[in-house]
């Protein structure tokens, strides 16, 4: 591989970085971008759901095991938040710090609960044999540039989500309810919206989001009681960065962090790049506090 | 006056309770028959998936002496500690145990950083650790027993293999903190000087769980093989982005030197398999007593693979108890004179001791990994390896006197 593949290698691999945070974001771009409930247990939604991937390989085995864990994921998480929400969540509207410790010690809780059931090491979860080919463009793996499978079904796949959850919110009765209630609470409550129903079915449908992102990360990453703390904080990044209530916002932000991690790596390490980034993001918070795609909504200014 | 009454009933409550705790459970270091010795491993955290094993084999050793009558005819105490994958937090628990415990000894540590973070406890209150993992070298510390290899019975064994079967360029991968940065100096300087080529070098935050980058760098620069120092989980997500880009380590030959059956286990022997490791120990290591460790381990933790750093572990509580028994006292400073003077062999370590700079004097093993999780010898050392500190061709001038 000469120097110019190296810099579209590392585009792809920006954009590959991308679709991760993206992934690892969007959840959260729902609960605490429309919601403003900072949940801290995020990572632990997408932990649970490498372990509900990792269930699943075990009965339907390699192949379609991946493909079941996928829905199994979206779908077990998706229904642990909900009552994750009626049960904690619900009873803390409006106190963002209560909220903060008590689903930060739903974390622990989980991490614990994960240690105990599955043990402190990780398990394993490979690749399906119908993701871990390589598509080489140009020469051998070695010195063409190469797609690996799973990142390319990680690239698509936090596209389909994205554009299913713009979906939802933008054409279906429930998005409009969402989009009323995030704009104006009191007025969409007086209009007889069910906002309590409305607070769930976003919750819900943000931490099923978050599962079905585990699975698909379990494919590159570990799947461990504590690798939801991995994620944790650049998907606070992204979701800030690219403003609250926005998914376009969101987008926008984990390209930018993407790219410009995987280009700052062309030159630097891992470890000076993230300076650099967070460097970069303190200084862009200083003029744009709001993020990329600021919303003048009233939540935003109550808060 | 209710509410007054129980009160009053609840403080006479307690009180006794209070006492009959006392009674019942007088606290263990004032007992004449025990003594107390601290257990210091993440249990949490990334590096749980490496340390908890340890401690489950520090533990054992722990067992069977306390069946054979314990040590100076005392029952040993082990007081379970979480240094939680965070050095602060591995100073602050190493404090708590010789401060509050008293304990006579520590066994534990894992990652350099979690030792340098101990270090100036143990010498500021004349403590004694075992720490029982490879690591690299550059340290001398008289309230330290190293027993896991020092740089030049790892990692320069496993040069000297690549370099016997004709590996000339060496990409360099490790995990951003002491030991890799350390391990690296020590191996760039061999490299060049036996005429080899250094081709790459990175470092990822410990936990890292990104490679895309290290991975075209590593095509750009075409080494034949790669040096890995990544230690945790960050291994898992290395060799699962490595296969996905379609250089699985028989396509590129990995030699990793934090990689022994436990991480293989966990990451998945079928995306390791055919990479190598340097040891100083391997389960399938074909020694009698080996086979009665494995054993009796097995028993404790049926299918739990045993490795290096545990061999490590519980050669260390066997080396302190027959320090202890020599010396006729707790006491650190003469445990740790008694133990440089005596020989073990309890572990399938065969016959071995520490040196006077307090390191062990063992073996260097290359092993390639099969896909049961289990390493295939292909090499060792000629006989076994005194410790070398202070490498001299990366610190000249030092060494180490105790």
């Amino acid at each position: 591989m000469s120097e110019t593949t190296l810099v579209a290698g590392q585009l792809f691999n920006g954009i590959s970085v991308a679709s991760i945070l993206l992934l690892a974001a969007l959840g959260l771009a729902l609960s605490f971008g429309l919601m403003r409930v900072i949940n801290m247990a995020h990572g632990e939604m997408l932990m649970m759901g490498g372990y509900l991937t990792y269930l699943s390989i075990a009965v339907f085995g390699k192949g379609a095991g991946f493909a079941v864990g996928l829905v199994v994921a979206f779908v077990g998480t998706a229904l642990f938040g909900a009552l994750l929400e009626i049960t904690l969540i619900r009873r803390l509207y409006g106190r963002p710090l209560d909220t903060l410790l008590a689903t930060w010690g739903v974390s622990l809780i989980l991490q614990q609960a994960a240690r105990s059931i599955f043990g402190p090491i990780g398990v394993e979860v490979t690749a399906p044999p119908w993701l871990s080919g390589t598509l080489s463009l140009g020469g051998t793996v070695m010195t063409g540039f190469s797609i690996p499978g799973v990142r390319a079904f990680i690239i698509v796949l936090a596209a389909v989500v994205l554009g299913a959850v713009a979906l939802i919110i933008a054409r279906t009765r429930l998005g409009l309810l969402i989009r009323a209630v995030h704009e104006n609470r009191p007025i969409a409550d007086a209009l007889g919206a069910n906002t309590r129903l409305v607070d769930l079915a976003v919750f819900a449908l943000g931490t099923g989001v978050a599962g079905l992102a585990g699975s698909a990360l379990s494919l590159i990453a570990p799947v461990t009681p504590t690798v939801g703390q991995s994620y944790i904080v650049y998907a606070f990044l992204v979701v800030i960065v690219g403003g609250l209530g926005s998914l376009t916002g969101t987008l926008v932000a984990a390209l930018l962090i993407g790219v410009f991690s995987a280009t700052a790596q062309i030159a630097t390490s891992q470890s000076f790049s993230d300076v650099l980034l967070l460097l970069c993001v303190i200084i862009f918070m200083q003029f744009r506090p709001r993020g990329i795609v600021s919303q003048g909504s009233r939540a935003l200014e109550e808060t | 006056m209710a509410s007054r009454r129980s009160v009053r009933r609840a403080i006479v409550g307690i009180v006794a309770v209070a006492l009959c705790a006392t009674v019942l459970y007088p606290s263990s270091s004032m007992a004449a028959g025990t003594v107390d010795v601290g257990v210091l491993q993440s249990l949490t955290g990334t590096m749980a998936i490496s340390e908890v094993t340890v401690k489950n084999a520090t533990l054992l050793a722990i067992d069977q002496i306390n069946a054979k009558g314990g040590v100076l005819g005392k029952q040993i105490v082990p007081i379970v500690e979480d240094g939680a994958s965070d050095p602060s937090m591995f100073a602050q628990k190493a404090q708590k145990l010789i401060e509050q415990d008293k304990v006579a000894t520590v066994f534990g540590g894992w990652t350099s950083a979690s030792r340098k973070a101990m270090l100036p406890v143990f010498e500021r209150f004349h403590g004694l650790l075992w720490y029982p993992v490879q690591f690299e070298g550059n340290e001398c510390s008289p309230d330290i027993m190293y027993s896991g290899a020092q740089p030049n019975q790892q990692i320069l064994p496993a040069l000297q293999w690549a370099e016997q079967k004709g590996y000339k360029s060496i990409f360099l991968l490790g995990s951003d903190y002491v030991f890799p940065r350390t391990a690296n100096l020590i191996l760039k300087k061999h490299i060049v000087h036996d005429g080899g080529t250094v081709a790459g070098e990175e470092y990822v935050p410990l936990g890292g769980s990104d490679f895309s980058a290290v991975i075209n760098k590593i095509k750009v620069a075409k080494p034949q093989i790669i040096f890995n120092t990544l230690n945790g989980d960050s291994n898992v997500s290395f060799f699962k982005q490595m296969a996905a880009a379609g250089l699985p380590s028989a396509k590129l030959p990995v030699m990793s030197f934090s990689i022994a059956e436990q991480e293989a286990k966990a990451i998945g022997p079928s995306l390791l398999e055919g990479s190598y490791a340097a040891w100083n120990y391997f389960q399938s290591l074909p020694d009698p007593v080996n086979k009665k460790f494995v054993a009796a381990y097995q028993a404790k933790y049926p299918g739990s693979p045993v490795d290096d750093p545990m061999a490590h572990g519980y050669l260390d509580v066997y080396a302190w108890a027959a320090a202890v028994t020599k010396a006729g006292s707790f006491d650190p400073e003469k445990v740790r004179k008694a133990a440089t003077s005596l020989a073990y062999s309890d572990v399938g370590l065969g016959e071995t001791k520490f040196a006077g700079n307090q390191s062990l004097v063992q073996t260097g093993y290359v092993g390639e990994l099969q896909p049961s999780g289990q390493f295939k010898i292909l090499w060792q050392s000629k006989g076994p390896i005194l410790p070398v500190p202070y490498d001299p061709l990366s610190f000249p001038g030092k060494t180490c006197v105790l």
